[in-house]
């Protein structure tokens, strides 16, 4: 054997660990701009409009600070089991972009609001610790829209409603080891910025984005290959399919024995794959300097203690809760508090006063099932939230159709196809059932009547069933099941048409 | 009596007693103008309908008993202030057509006060230079003899009050800009701490520095500008939330109980002789009027003061002007379909020498692997200038020093050799380095040109300053003499 043999087949036996590194940025939920008064809540807002002198970058304007905003970030970065800064500025990043409008973005480069956090994920039943590196405040910019002249030429737009909006960035350490890794940190750490409140966390819309650094390290060695930024993911599952041709693409590259570049690459949602954009070592120099148009900020140790103590309940303390309050599984908690409003749902119908007509013992298992089976396939299907499906059945009607199913009113195959119409509708529980004759017989009379015309009807069954043939029982219930369309209680038949044939 | 020669604190009266109109105060200001504009060249924009408007209003205003003193007074302001509907073009081609959309708050308080506008000082462009030769238009000329400059950058705010043209001026001062010019025109310019006048609607300059302040015709003039201007603004983060007092309070003649240091370092090598002894003269005077004066004290990093300026102010400034870019307003280059190109000529031709070469030092200091050695070691230098002050105001209630090293220069003398320009800055930057108010007043003059003495004070010791300055003024005629144009 040649040693250059050898070397390939210890190159092919070579085996790779992904490293990642999540940076998000998260628009705040403030009334107003970071720096203006101008109302931050511009997505439905023709261009434009929502513009002021400040986020314009006149000549001659100041920024004030959204003292909101700070206190979101710091609400975050405390959630995050971030260390607070006592100290803390603003700086100027410079480059210049049109969307830019001052040709500076007011951010923060050394004194960062929060930094050294964690927070915890799970990945095939294990926990892990995912380090933040830090958490700070900037201001968004404005919206380009590109577009072509019918004759080919191509011009930009620039909509200046979205610059200024408070922006908080959270950089995660390397600490993600897979796509799936990664995707359970975005969930976990949008989550928590819903449970705040400081952020809807929509991806779609652009208000929670996600830029990945992506490399790959033989195992045991503790030097990564060129680092690779990937952008342009739009939603949690493009964030997952990119990492994955990402880090598949530097695998085979590496085993190919080609050099892998420091780059940017922009994922292509369409083709499925990452491109090059441009090459980091002639990246920006943004020269970095302390705004002097605000003065630093010192944090009260008072204050941010304070924001501490009125921080609401986070993702964990919630499925820990549901799991001791409702004795649900571990595994459903978590599957229901992963997103606030599925939790706050939840929550919800257990309040009602219907829900007291549930069996005590099951009755809020009952509630998850149905809202992690048929409520989030109802959900899938037709592409919406929670809080889209809340819009049409209010937490009050599932539990009422609940109890219908529960108290055997209705079969549980019946209940699901009335919770799709009531969905497709807007009608209650009780009214669709009554419209389409679908109310169980619980009347033992009516069963009873059946039950008889089924043994009468069936001799050859009834002796089969009298000679020991227990199978036949189903036969038998089946035909009562038939004769009543369905409606018959199930559990009444098969009772009744057991002693009926014992009776002889 | 000259009515365009009158200050402000005569002409209120006038006013009040209804022996002048605030038409008549306008009309006489507008005829100088037109008089002496030709050869002085010190306005960019003259707003005569405007001010006509706001000058009837004025008496309206008056003849209701709404007496502010400010009503019905012609001013002029420096034109790198916001003025809705008005150009504010900075004296760049950058802005030549710029038409703010909105009110500087000094603009804002000046016309709540019933204020005259008559129009826009000419300026070195962007506020960046000590002649107001680096103005894209025109360069002004000093009425004390028309070869000569009039200092810099607020040089058409000091000419039009020198040659009568406005009762008082705004001006802005990030180095020197509004004292260098009042020390070249004999006129009283007073530079604020910073924090005390807010700078929104200041085109800005050097943000850690600028400050706007008045140009007036003597100290108690000074005192009521700076009533109307000073105080806290929300919309300005770095003013000062503190009450101001009535400055026109403090005006007495009397020194008596008051220290005041002579730090040696301001007496540079290069002091024209004159100026020496005008200054010697000055602080005698103040001694005389009951004031203790120590002439040796010393502030030893004063040397590294222009170096530590010059690395601050063009990094800030590099940051301050990306925002020129063609896209939004002012000058664009539209002769090409690259975005990048567009974006680089527009700043070629929009912007004149002396301002791209303040953003080449600026984005050369703040470059990845220069920060430290520049941007850095000049903070930690600006913190002991600050240090250095502190501790002599420990000791001393003011400190007084020449405006300038020399008496206003030729016309063209300087405008090749920047070094030579920025030197004559020496005595005025600090100030700015440390925050610090300082007011420059008429103390002589040398073959007919101008000398000022600049008396420096405590953060928001503007009283002290003040007070000092109109002793010493109500003890000579310096600021009487007119320039003969």
């Amino acid at each position: 054997m040649s040693v250059i043999t050898i070397i390939a087949i210890l190159k092919c036996a070579m085996d790779y660990e992904t490293i990642i590194g999540l940076e998000v940025h998260a628009q705040l939920l403030t009334k107003s701009k970071m720096f203006c008064r101008c109302s931050a809540d511009y997505a439905s807002a023709p261009p434009n409009t929502h513009v002021c002198p400040v986020c314009l970058g006149m000549p001659g304007v100041l920024p004030t600070i959204n003292q909101q905003a700070v206190e979101y970030t710091v609400m975050t970065a405390l959630a995050l089991n971030c260390t607070i800064s006592d100290y803390t500025k603003f700086d100027r990043k410079n480059y210049p972009y049109p969307d830019l409008m001052k040709g500076y973005q007011i951010s923060q480069y050394d004194a960062p609001f929060g930094h050294h956090g964690w927070l915890t994920i799970e990945v095939d039943g294990e926990k892990r610790r995912v380090g933040i590196t830090r958490v700070h405040l900037e201001e968004d910019v404005a919206k380009l829209i590109h577009r072509t002249f019918p004759g080919g030429e191509s011009y930009s737009l620039v909509d200046v409603n979205r610059a200024g909006v408070p922006l908080m960035e959270i950089v995660g350490e390397p600490d993600l080891r897979s796509p799936e890794e990664a995707r359970q940190y975005l969930i976990k750490l949008r989550s928590i910025l819903q449970y705040l409140v400081v952020s809807t966390g929509n991806m779609e819309e652009g208000s929670f984005r996600c830029d990945a650094n992506i490399s790959i390290r033989p195992e045991n060695s503790p030097d990564s290959l060129a680092k690779v930024e990937v952008k342009n993911m739009n939603s949690f599952k493009a964030v997952y399919r990119a990492l994955e041709y990402e880090a598949e693409r530097q695998r085979k590259t590496a085993v190919e024995g080609k050099k892998l570049f420091q780059e940017t690459r922009g994922w292509v949602e369409e083709r499925g794959i990452t491109v090059a954009q441009r090459s980091k070592e002639y990246a920006h120099d943004y020269r970095y300097f302390p705004e002097p148009d605000l003065a630093p900020l010192v944090l009260n140790r008072e204050w941010v203690e304070e924001i501490r103590s009125k921080l609401p309940e986070l993702p964990e303390a919630r499925r820990n809760r549901f799991v001791a309050e409702y004795n649900l599984p571990f595994y459903d908690a978590n599957l229901l508090v992963s997103s606030k409003a599925m939790a706050d749902y939840f929550e919800d119908c257990v309040k009602t006063e219907e829900y007291r007509k549930l069996p005590q013992d099951r009755g809020a298992k009952e509630v998850s099932n149905w809202l992690l089976g048929e409520v989030s396939r109802i959900m899938n299907a037709n592409n919406i939230e929670i809080d889209g499906f809340r819009a049409r059945i209010s937490p009050e009607w599932l539990v009422e159709l609940l109890v219908l199913d529960s108290q055997g009113d209705v079969s549980t195959a019946t209940a699901k196809s009335a919770l799709e119409e009531m969905f497709a509708t807007g009608k209650q529980a009780a009214d669709i059932i009554a419209q389409r004759g679908l109310s169980q017989i619980s009347d033992t009379e009516v069963i009873e009547r059946e039950v008889m015309a089924a043994i009468r009807n069936n001799a050859q069954a009834v002796a089969d069933y009298r000679a020991g043939k227990k199978q036949s029982l189903k036969f038998l219930v089946g035909q009562v099941m038939r004769a009543t369309r369905g409606r018959a209680n199930p559990r009444l038949v098969n009772e009744l048409l057991e002693k009926k044939l014992e009776e002889g | 009596m000259i009515i365009n020669q009158l200050t402000i604190h005569e002409a209120h009266r006038l006013l009040e007693t209804r022996q002048l109109s605030s038409v008549e105060l306008t009309k006489a200001c507008l005829e100088r103008i037109n008089q002496t504009e030709p050869r002085v060249r010190a306005l960019v924009v003259i707003t005569e309908e405007l001010a006509l408007r706001q000058a009837q209003k004025a008496d309206q205003l008056i003849a209701e008993g709404d007496t502010h003193p400010l009503t019905g007074i012609p001013v002029i302001i420096k034109d790198n202030m916001c003025t809705k509907g008005i150009p504010t073009t900075c004296s760049s081609r950058m802005l030549e057509n710029f038409v703010p959309p909105y009110d500087a708050t000094v603009v804002e308080k000046l016309n709540g006060c019933g204020a005259v506008i008559m129009g826009k000082a000419n300026m070195d462009e962007f506020a960046m230079g000590s002649s107001t030769e680096h103005s894209a238009f025109f360069p002004t000329h000093n009425p004390w003899d028309l070869t000569r400059v009039p200092g810099g950058s607020s040089g058409g705010s000091a000419v039009a009050v020198a040659a009568g043209e406005t009762i008082y001026a705004l001006g802005s001062d990030t180095g020197g800009s509004i004292r260098q010019p009042a020390g070249f025109c004999s006129v009283t310019g007073l530079k604020p701490t910073y924090g005390r006048v807010s700078r929104y609607g200041l085109v800005a300059f050097a943000s850690s520095l600028d400050q706007i302040g008045p140009l007036t015709k003597d100290v108690a003039d000074c005192a009521i500008v700076l009533n109307a201007i000073a105080g806290y603004d929300s919309r300005d983060s770095t003013s000062v939330p503190e009450q101001t007092p009535d400055y026109t309070q403090c005006l007495t003649a009397d020194l008596n109980g008051l220290s005041i240091g002579v730090p040696k370092e301001y007496f540079v090598e290069g002091m024209q002789a004159e100026v020496e002894t005008a200054m010697r003269a000055a602080i005698n005077k103040l001694e005389e009027l009951g004031a203790r004066v120590e002439w040796e004290v010393s502030l030893p990093h004063t040397p590294y003061a222009l170096a530590a300026y010059y690395i601050i102010a063009p990094s800030e400034a590099m940051a301050n002007l990306a925002r020129y870019d063609g896209v939004k307003y002012g000058f664009s280059y539209t002769d090409t379909d690259s975005m990048w190109e567009a974006l680089e000529k527009t700043r070629q031709f929009g912007f004149g020498d002396e301002v791209k070469r303040r953003i080449m030092l600026g984005t050369y200091a703040l470059s990845a692997g220069y920060y430290d050695a520049w941007y850095l070691k000049a903070q930690k230098v600006r913190t002991l200038i600050r240090q250095e002050f502190d501790q002599a105001f420990e000791k001393y209630d003011a400190l007084v020093t020449p405006t300038s090293p020399t008496v206003p220069f030729k016309i063209g003398e300087k405008v090749d050799d920047p070094l030579q320009m920025y030197l004559s800055d020496v005595c005025t930057l600090p100030i700015n380095i440390a925050g610090l108010p300082a007011i420059s007043i008429p103390a002589g003059f040398a073959d007919g040109l101008p000398i000022g003495m600049q008396i420096i004070g405590k953060p928001f010791g503007e009283e002290t300053i003040l007070k000092i300055a109109y002793a010493y003024e109500q003890a000579t005629e310096w600021h009487k003499r007119r320039a003969g144009i």
